[in-house]
């Protein structure tokens, strides 16, 4: 373990001082529950850190008519307390699963979502939302779809200088049914070995649309295209999608490592299916 | 940097490396060991103190998080001399055995009470998620926080 007492960390109060600073060469820091615990564990680290969580937008939640805006220096625990929370269960059920009262505290939405960590929690409902990510640089904005921002685990495109302003989120038609669950070896503060998160909208007890996320079993956050499909139409009741489980696991494209193999990744993806049409139709 | 913050209701002002990790900042610079490092690495809870009420770890949080914030910890608990009914509470129900996890866990509870004066069992049980012990068992803790509760009014 190191010290982190050569670093320089400036705490710019505007955006644009912001940008400045890290078109500089200097590195985002937010709540730090990721970068502090990396900083700590490499040897090579960045001289100059630029804290983000006294910028206005980039603290700001706001709500509109079919869309919320919230800012990427916005902590899990201020989104869960939001309204935002009640208007969106999946952002509600899928944030209050993030570590601990404290890491959800200190830890914030923009940090996860540059993280870029297969795993991340907060990822699976924007991606079912169709979440988009507005970036802030030093030659104005961009707004891109989440889904083409993050690249592999770690790596986003986001550019030298440029930072993430806020995540931009449609509000889905209608009311959907929200699933989501993570299967991790630790209840609390896991890191899920698979997640899944789905909305489903019903009509007449049969599937009429749904997205489906799945964390943990692919490089990035997948949405698996040919599951959404062949879900449409069918029933939720316990046991209905257990035929669907095999065409989910050949969507995903897991690994191996410490916490789980591929192999079980994969059973785990469908089991959570299977949970999920139990699960739901409960809620009804 | 020039670090101006609110110590346990004392306005403190030290010249330290921005990147100095809060915990250390208490512990070292500012004579407080009571907050403990456990893991380090933001797991295990021990370091549990509050940054403006929520609860934060000090192994996490740097120097320059809390620039202008009002830090509680656990010396800031008692009061005028007299213990915390939260600390006669983990007193009385045996929830201390080691003591090593009790500052972090004392510092969650303090953190819960305040926004849900009322909690259910599970409501405690959740909250505590993020504060390991390795010898008392959580039963124990889960009784004190739920009788203190029901005993008092956080000051
Ligand atoms: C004990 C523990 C348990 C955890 N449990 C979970 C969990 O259950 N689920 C989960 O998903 N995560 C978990 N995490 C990971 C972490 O808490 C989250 O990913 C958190 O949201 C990160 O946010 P942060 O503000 O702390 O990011 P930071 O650590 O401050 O930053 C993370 C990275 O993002 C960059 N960055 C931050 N903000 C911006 C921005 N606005 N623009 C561009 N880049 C930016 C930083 O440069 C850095 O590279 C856990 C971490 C710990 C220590
Ligand atoms: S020492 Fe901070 S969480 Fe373990």
């Amino acid at each position: 373990m190191r010290t982190l007492e050569g670093l320089s960390i400036e705490r710019p109060a505007t955006l644009v001082g912001a940008v400045e600073l890290l078109a500089d060469g200097g590195q985002p820091l937010a709540g730090g529950t990721d970068l502090v615990v990396r900083l700590r564990q490499s040897e090579s680290r960045p001289r100059r850190l630029v804290y983000l969580g006294r910028i206005p937008e980039l603290r700001a939640l706001s709500v509109e008519e079919g869309s919320a805006e919230i800012g990427a220096a916005v902590s899990h625990a201020e989104i869960l307390s939001s309204p935002l929370a009640a208007r969106l269960p999946i952002l509600r059920q899928a944030l209050s699963t993030i570590g601990g009262p404290a890491i959800r505290a200190m830890g914030t939405l923009g940090g996860n979502v540059a993280n870029a960590s297969p795993a991340a929690d907060g990822l699976i409902p924007l991606y079912l939302l169709d979440a988009q990510v507005r970036l802030a640089g030093l030659t104005g904005e961009r707004e891109i779809p989440l889904s083409s921002f993050v690249r592999g685990p770690g790596a986003i495109d986001l550019r030298s200088g440029e930072l993430i302003r806020s995540l931009m989120l449609p509000f889905p038609a209608g009311t959907p049914l929200s699933y989501f669950r993570k299967v991790g070896r630790r209840r609390a503060l896991v890191i899920a070995v698979a997640s899944l998160g789905a909305l489903v909208w019903e009509t007449q007890g049969k599937i009429a649309q749904a997205r489906v996320a799945l964390g943990s079993v692919a490089p990035t956050v997948l949405r698996p295209a040919h599951v959404e499909r062949a879900l449409v139409g069918r029933e939720l009741h316990a046991g209905s999608l257990e035929d669907l489980a095999e065409l989910l696991s050949e969507e995903t494209r897991p690994i191996d490592d410490l916490r789980a193999t591929a192999a079980y990744r994969r059973q785990v993806a469908g089991s959570l299916l299977v949970d999920m049409a139990e699960t739901l139709s409960n809620q009804e | 940097m020039r670090l101006e913050f609110e110590l346990n209701g004392r306005r403190t002002v030290v010249n330290i490396p921005p990147g100095r990790r809060l915990l250390d900042l208490l512990r070292e610079d500012l004579g407080l060991p009571g907050t403990k490092e456990g893991c380090g690495e933001g797991e295990c809870g021990a370091c549990t103190v509050l940054v403006n009420g929520q609860p934060t770890l000090a192994c996490l949080a740097l120097a320059a998080h809390v620039q202008g914030t009002a830090v509680c910890t656990v010396e800031g608990l008692a009061q005028a001399g007299e213990l915390h009914p939260l600390q006669n509470a983990f007193i009385e129900h045996g929830a201390v055995q080691c003591g090593f996890c009790t500052p972090g866990l004392l510092m969650a509870s303090y953190a819960l009470l305040q926004k849900n004066p009322n909690p259910t069992r599970h409501e405690v049980r959740e909250y505590l998620a993020g504060n390991l012990c390795r010898c008392t068992g959580y039963d124990q803790v889960i009784d004190a926080v739920l009788s203190a509760a029901k005993g008092q009014r956080c000051p």
